[in-house]
């Protein structure tokens, strides 16, 4: 870890990734106007001292706005990558541990689940159960458990044919208690490589949707959302898509780097590739 | 041969299967009452009753889905609620947009990653090699949609070389027009993908440079440049197609989002109008289209380089 961090690379990803976490958590305190308090005086006004990064076509200011956004899309992202986990994982390493039937089952479902294009379920599930921070969790669980299931399967049924497995059986340890102490703790590594890349993914998806207007309603502001509402002022305000644009893609710059050098320091073979 | 074939086509019919349960469930199934939500607020009993008849919501949640699957394979994808027009053909109308959109990006992608690739890959660890990487980085974080404003920010706010948006298009009947129009969104949409791409041929490439018949083909004095096209180029191929036909997923969701950007009448923005409008038989028929070509492309794709490959052919690729 240490060592990791000694990249200049990857620790500027680290900051970067700590920093968000922290304007997410201090929004309300960092965030120098209220976000949703409108003035029409100040209508798509570019960047100056009273307005940093400018304000919205209702007179908004767009660094708080940007600052606020933080808090849903990262934390929207952070919930479906935790749910995923929290689903995917047990019912991965129960499959791979048990095999037979409930293998078959599972995975095949994994598999099918797997094989829909995510963007277009996530779409088609928040369109019909309705827009909502709630169900856009949901579709992206949906889209991304399956992935942990599969690769904590995969990593249990690897970790199940070695030496000090099959040696702790021959001593009598019983079957849970071989999953929840020996194989779940070495699940751990691959698993947090996934989910650090999969965040990524999921912070674009949740831009996306909210893009489309399928995520937190307005007046809340998500990084996504304010991409959008920008969109129909781009004659006369073309700064204003930038910021929102430039904040998705630093956060999911920061943790595709992470989940890159995550990655390297557990399989060394990897580097450079 | 025949049993790699069958498998693949097995795992294709499973992975269909799912799509349908889940294009199935998505009406059938979801939190809240999607009957009530579809009528509005104002709706009597009765109303939602006799709605649910019709669509034979009032039967066992099995037998509605044999009915309804006996349907779908007679390519009976419903009616949609609000224009009353059959969805398989409201579908279709849109079709060209949306593969002329997909094809091209697809082609941009592989043109631009491959490209890419190859300069990274042929000077690795030096500035060619970490300015490629740096830029495929940057692609694959730079969500879609966020290009294609930048690309209109560009193109037709600050330079005024195209339109923001252009008139219907439809590539085999009007290329040159289409062209135009579909040139902004084609590169937003294939940005990102090419970044993968130009990822995925770079180490596939590096891997290949490293293996003896390499290093024999340059100690018969054959140019560097004639080995990497003509030695290594070929077989570092398979895994950069394989990322193209996987990531096709992320392509066809692009569409719905680089369609509402420009405008464009395709398949994904028909699916928007139907979340809009509440027209579920539309949004049930667009998911099971969408998944059902994505699951066929892969397929396809995977007895592509069954053919080109023996040795994926035989289950002993990785060896």
């Amino acid at each position: 870890m240490d060592r990791l961090l000694r990249n200049p690379i990857v620790g500027t990803a680290f900051t970067v990734t700590i920093g968000l976490c922290l304007i997410a958590l201090l929004a309300p305190i960092l965030s120098p106007k209220d976000p949703l308090k409108m003035d029409f005086k100040a209508q798509l006004t570019p960047p100056n001292w009273s307005y940093p990064l400018g304000a919205d076509s209702f007179g908004r200011d767009v660094l708080s706005r940007l600052i606020h956004g933080a808090r849903i899309s990262l934390g929207i992202s952070l919930s479906s990558v935790l749910l995923s986990v929290a689903i995917g994982v047990p019912l991965g390493c129960v499959a791979g541990f048990v095999g037979g039937l409930a293998d078959e089952v599972l995975m095949n479902a994994a598999d099918g689940l797997l094989s829909l294009p995510p963007l277009v379920i996530a779409v088609a599930l928040v369109g019909t159960m309705g827009p909502s921070v709630r169900n856009v969790v949901f579709a992206l669980t949906v889209v991304y458990a399956p992935r942990f299931a599969r690769l904590s399967r995969a990593t249990v049924l690897a970790l199940r044919g070695q030496d000090f497995v099959q040696a702790i059986w021959a001593l009598g340890a019983r079957g849970p208690r071989i999953l929840a102490r020996h194989i779940v703790p070495n699940t751990v590594a691959p698993l947090l490589v996934l989910a650090t890349v999969t965040f990524g993914q999921a912070l674009i998806a949740e831009s996306g949707l909210s893009f489309l207007g399928l995520g937190a309603q307005p007046p809340t502001p998500t990084w996504g959302s304010m991409l959008s509402e920008s969109q129909g002022f781009i004659q006369q305000a073309p700064w204003l898509p930038i910021f929102p644009g430039l904040a998705i893609m630093v956060a999911v710059l920061a943790f595709n780097i992470l989940g890159d050098a995550v990655r390297d320091a557990i399989d060394p073979k990897l580097r450079g590739r | 041969m025949a049993a790699y074939f069958l498998g693949r086509a097995g795992r294709g019919i499973i992975a269909l299967f799912v799509v349908s349960i889940v294009a199935f469930l998505l009406l059938h199934a979801t939190p809240g009452d999607p009957i009530i939500t579809m009528l509005g607020p104002d709706a009597t009993p009765q109303m939602a009753r006799d709605m649910r008849h019709r669509l034979g919501l009032d039967l066992p949640l099995s037998s509605q889905y044999l009915a309804w699957i006996r349907q779908v394979l007679r390519g009976d994808l419903g009616i949609s609620i609000r224009t009353g027009q059959p969805v398989l053909s409201l579908v279709i109308g849109r079709v060209p947009t949306t593969a002329s959109l997909a094809v091209f990006a697809t082609i941009i992608s592989l043109l631009l990653g491959v490209g890419l690739g190859i300069v990274a890959a042929a000077n690795r660890g030096r500035l060619w090699d970490q300015t490629a990487t740096v830029v495929a980085v940057l692609g694959i974080s730079l969500p879609n949609f966020f290009v294609g404003i930048l690309l209109m920010i560009l193109f037709s706010v600050l330079l005024r070389w195209l339109p923001i948006s252009g008139p219907p298009v439809d590539f085999l009947r009007a290329p040159a027009e289409s062209l135009r129009t579909l040139l902004l969104p084609t590169l937003a949409l294939g940005a990102s993908y090419a970044a993968l791409v130009a990822r995925m041929t770079r180490s596939s490439l590096v891997d290949v440079l490293s293996a003896e018949y390499i290093r024999t083909a340059y100690a018969k004095g054959m140019r560097p440049s004639r080995v990497l096209i003509r030695h290594a180029l070929r077989n570092a191929f398979i895994p950069v197609l394989t990322t193209v036909a996987i990531n096709f997923a992320y392509l066809l969701g692009g569409t719905i989002i680089i369609e509402q950007i420009f405008a464009l009448p395709g398949v994904g923005r028909l699916l928007l109008q139907g979340v809009e409008q509440r027209d579920y038989p539309i949004i049930q028929g667009i998911v099971l289209l969408m998944s059902a070509a994505f699951v066929c492309v892969n397929i396809l794709a995977d007895f592509l380089f069954g053919v080109i490959d023996p040795r994926i052919r035989l289950g002993k690729a990785g060896e």
